[in-house]
């Protein structure tokens, strides 16, 4: 209850037209020049420093994807992107890691301020060691931020950018990238492989539960730099890691493509726990200048008894193109994904998951909690499916849509397919309105619409925000009604 | 004081009239029964007290001590003194009764630019109210009216008005669905709300919810006005005459 009443707060100190997070922090850019070439590509590998055989797969993946044609089955309306009118490169000039916080520019500690960056983040970016979440801050495409490093590697966990683990764990990452996600999975999956800057790199060793949550914050920066992150998460047997992922983005007037591309791997008695809670920017009003964001999210259950579970909020972007999934390799492997997904004026969200069960006795549940107001689109698209040898599969899905207003859309598409007769898909599905009534019933009793609103939504979300880690549930809350402000009353 | 003055509603759209002409005065510290056949209008008449947006006024005006309802949001009227216990409760999914009545009992405070309950002290109010209406406190936990029976929703209704302490409470056939036992509990809950400054409306078609909450006055409606207004005896001639008297007058 107290967490409503911050909500509401909090919904009250905005100023409606404008976008929090809408602002842009100066740092001297050093950039590939616009478009995208075999050129950009080796440009982008350079400056990274990258080796012979990185290089080689990027320019592999380019090449590829020139052959392949953008996906257009989603429910999602866009103007045709031009490729080339992007940037595929963009670093803070000081590129030289620092070593403590003093030496982190100002500028972005500023920014992550600006963000709302939860308390707990904040006091270690400010030195405070008494939390224990570690944020691996990829700040336009380059990580400057690298905490509890030595805590980590006590544990032996390996926590760092994705660039660095391509130069100091070659082994591991040459075994693992592009394993979950093939290079030509799709077409946005295959781009990211060509061009990929950043993201971070996750190696649990066996049987180590990681020691804290570890914590991503994205943030695009730079104008028309096209986002794509590349995250890799390796759990070995019986380790355990739960990884919190959250971005905000600054306000823009054209449209800005990200591609991300995420693979979890989990082995033997092994689970990951993936939070994201996303904020990209959705554009104005009438739609302009918000973030595409087309994300490919994957995780491998390769070990048996292994369990993957995806958690999302989904509360920004001009246009969501999302399908977290779980391939449940292993005998009794579990998947999960539990997502909020909140479209307000004239946001476009397809959105769902994948559950593949391959293995014997594997198991997976989805929750998805749709809201839509404005003029939004809101659909889930889900797949469950049973291998030929996937005996005993098991799926509870629950899939509901809560309509605010009269404009706005919701449309519910599981695709269910079974090729083993001991297969159990349970599917329950609900579409429902705030009704007058409820409405009025609230306001009897003194809420305003918008409290009312925001009690009504978060009783909505509620199964789903309990999945989530405290604090970013506290934050979750108060982002989804934002979102959903001036959408009543 | 509650004072209605030759009120006219209408459905929305105008393509119903309902309300038409009705006057009605309500001291400190009286209960009024209203009571009348179906469909004459008191639930609209609750409703339009409350604020209600499906109505539109055609003519007339409701001050709550002096202040002008009519011109305020519902919310604004609640934090004013006014509640209504539905005749139909609502269900709210996934939110805690309890988390529910802190969200309202504090955005009324604040409303009034008073200060907010602090936690120990609400859960308190909350536990004796509670207790007194028979509520038990797994109940507080659950989503609100969620899978609640008839008898508990208007056993819920009651424990709102007591927290809220309303200067108006308009209780729409709080006594419809209650058995005898939660009728009588229900009754001493309202009676032990009874104040000098705090007024009740009380609608409803039994005369044995009134031998529980003895009214002041007790006003017959019919289509849409108040046709009668007499004394606590008016109910008993009612229980036993019925409505044909005063409502052919008006048919007439
Ligand atoms: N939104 C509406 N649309 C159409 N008709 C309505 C609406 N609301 C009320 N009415 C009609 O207005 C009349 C009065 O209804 P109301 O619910 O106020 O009666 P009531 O006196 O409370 O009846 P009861 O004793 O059955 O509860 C009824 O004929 C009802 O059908
Ligand atoms: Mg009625």
């Amino acid at each position: 209850m107290v967490a409503v009443k911050e909500t509401v707060e909090q919904v009250k100190e905005l100023d409606v037209d404008q976008y929090k997070y809408g602002f842009s922090t100066d740092l001297e850019v050093d950039k590939a020049p616009k478009g995208l070439s075999e050129d950009i590509v080796r440009f982008i590998s350079a400056k990274k420093g990258e080796p012979e055989w990185m290089l080689e797969w990027r320019l592999d993946a380019y090449r590829r994807w020139l052959t392949m044609t953008e996906p257009n089955w989603a429910r999602v309306h866009y103007p045709k992107i031009d490729f080339n009118d992007s940037y595929y490169y963009a670093a803070p000039k000081k590129n030289a890691a620092p070593k403590t916080l003093d030496e982190v520019d100002p500028a972005i500690l500023d920014a992550y301020k600006k963000l709302g960056i939860p308390l707990r983040e904040q006091e270690i970016l400010a030195g405070v060691q008494t939390s224990k979440v570690a944020v691996d801050a990829v700040f336009d495409s380059v990580s400057v931020v690298t905490t509890f490093k030595e805590e980590l590697k006590k544990a032996g966990v390996i926590f760092c950018s994705i660039s660095e683990a391509i130069k100091e764990h070659p082994e591991l990452v040459r075994k693992y990238l592009g394993s979950v996600v093939p290079v030509t999975d799709n077409y946005y999956a295959t781009l990211n492989c060509a061009v990929f800057t950043d993201g971070s790199f996750v190696y649990i060793p066996e049987g180590v539960r990681c020691p804290m949550e570890l914590s991503t914050y994205f943030r695009i920066n730079e104008k028309n730099t096209g986002q794509f992150e590349r995250t890799l998460i390796i759990a070995e047997k019986g380790s355990y890691v739960s990884y919190l992922e959250g971005c905000t983005a600054p306000q823009r007037d054209e449209n800005q493509l990200h591609a991300a591309v995420v693979e979890l791997v989990t082995m033997d008695d092994a689970e990951i726990k993936y939070s994201t809670v996303q904020n990209w920017y959705p554009g104005d009003a009438d739609g302009k200048g918000g973030i595409y964001n087309f994300v490919t999210k994957r995780g491998d259950c390769r070990g048996a008894n292994s369990k993957i579970s995806w958690t999302q909020v989904e509360t920004g972007s001009a246009i969501t193109w999302k399908y977290p999934s779980c391939i449940l390799r292993g005998d009794n492997s579990r998947g999960e994904f539990y997502s909020i997904a909140v479209s307000n004026g004239m946001q476009q969200v397809d959105s769902g998951t994948k559950m593949i069960h391959l293995g014997k006795n594997t198991t997976s549940r989805i929750i998805s909690k749709g809201i839509s107001a404005g003029r939004s689109q809101n659909t889930y698209r889900g797949q469950v499916s049973a291998h030929r040898k996937a005996s005993n599969a098991r799926n509870f899905t629950n899939c509901d849509s809560l309509l605010i207003g009269e404009q706005c859309g919701a449309h519910t598409v599981p695709y269910l397919e079974s090729k083993n007769a001991s297969a159990v898909f349970e599917h329950e599905a609900t579409t429902s309105k705030i009704s007058e009534e409820q409405m009025f019933y609230c306001r009897q009793r003194g809420l305003s619409a918008e409290e009312a609103t925001a009690l009504i939504v978060n009783g909505f979300v509620k199964d789903v925000l309990q999945q989530l880690p405290m604090e970013f549930a506290v934050e979750a809350q108060k982002l989804i009604s934002i979102s959903l402000e001036g959408s009543v009353g | 004081m509650l004072e209605i003055r030759n009120l006219h509603v209408a459905i929305e759209d105008g393509s119903k009239k309902i309300l038409n002409g009705l006057d009605l005065t309500i001291h400190n510290g009286e209960v009024a029964a209203i009571m009348g056949p179906n469909g004459s209008g008191k639930s609209t008449l609750s409703y339009v007290i409350a604020g209600k947006p499906d109505y539109e006024i055609l003519d007339g005006e409701i001050l709550l001590d002096g202040e002008n309802l009519l011109e305020m949001e519902a919310d604004a009227r609640a934090a004013a003194g006014v509640f209504l216990a539905f005749q139909y409760p609502l269900e709210i999914p996934g939110v805690a009764t309890m988390t529910f009545l802190k969200a309202a009992m504090n955005a009324q405070s604040r409303a009034r630019g008073e200060g907010e309950l602090k936690t120990p002290d609400f859960m308190r109010r909350v536990k004796l109210g509670a207790e007194k209406l028979g509520i038990p406190q797994e109940m507080l936990r659950r989503g609100l009216n969620v899978g609640f029976s008839g008898g508990e929703k208007k056993r819920m209704e009651i424990l709102q008005m007591a927290l809220l302490e309303p200067s108006i409470g308009i209780l729409d056939e709080t006594d419809s669905g209650l058995d005898i036992d939660a009728l009588k509990i229900v009754s001493e809950g309202v009676n032990a709300l009874r104040s000098a400054d705090r007024s009740f409306l009380v609608i409803t078609h039994y005369q044995r919810l009134l031998n529980y909450i003895v009214p002041d006055t007790v006003h017959v409606m019919s289509k849409g006005r108040i046709v009668k207004t007499g004394g606590k005896e008016l109910a008993l001639e009612l229980e036993a005459n019925g409505y044909a008297d005063y409502v052919s007058d008006v048919a007439a």
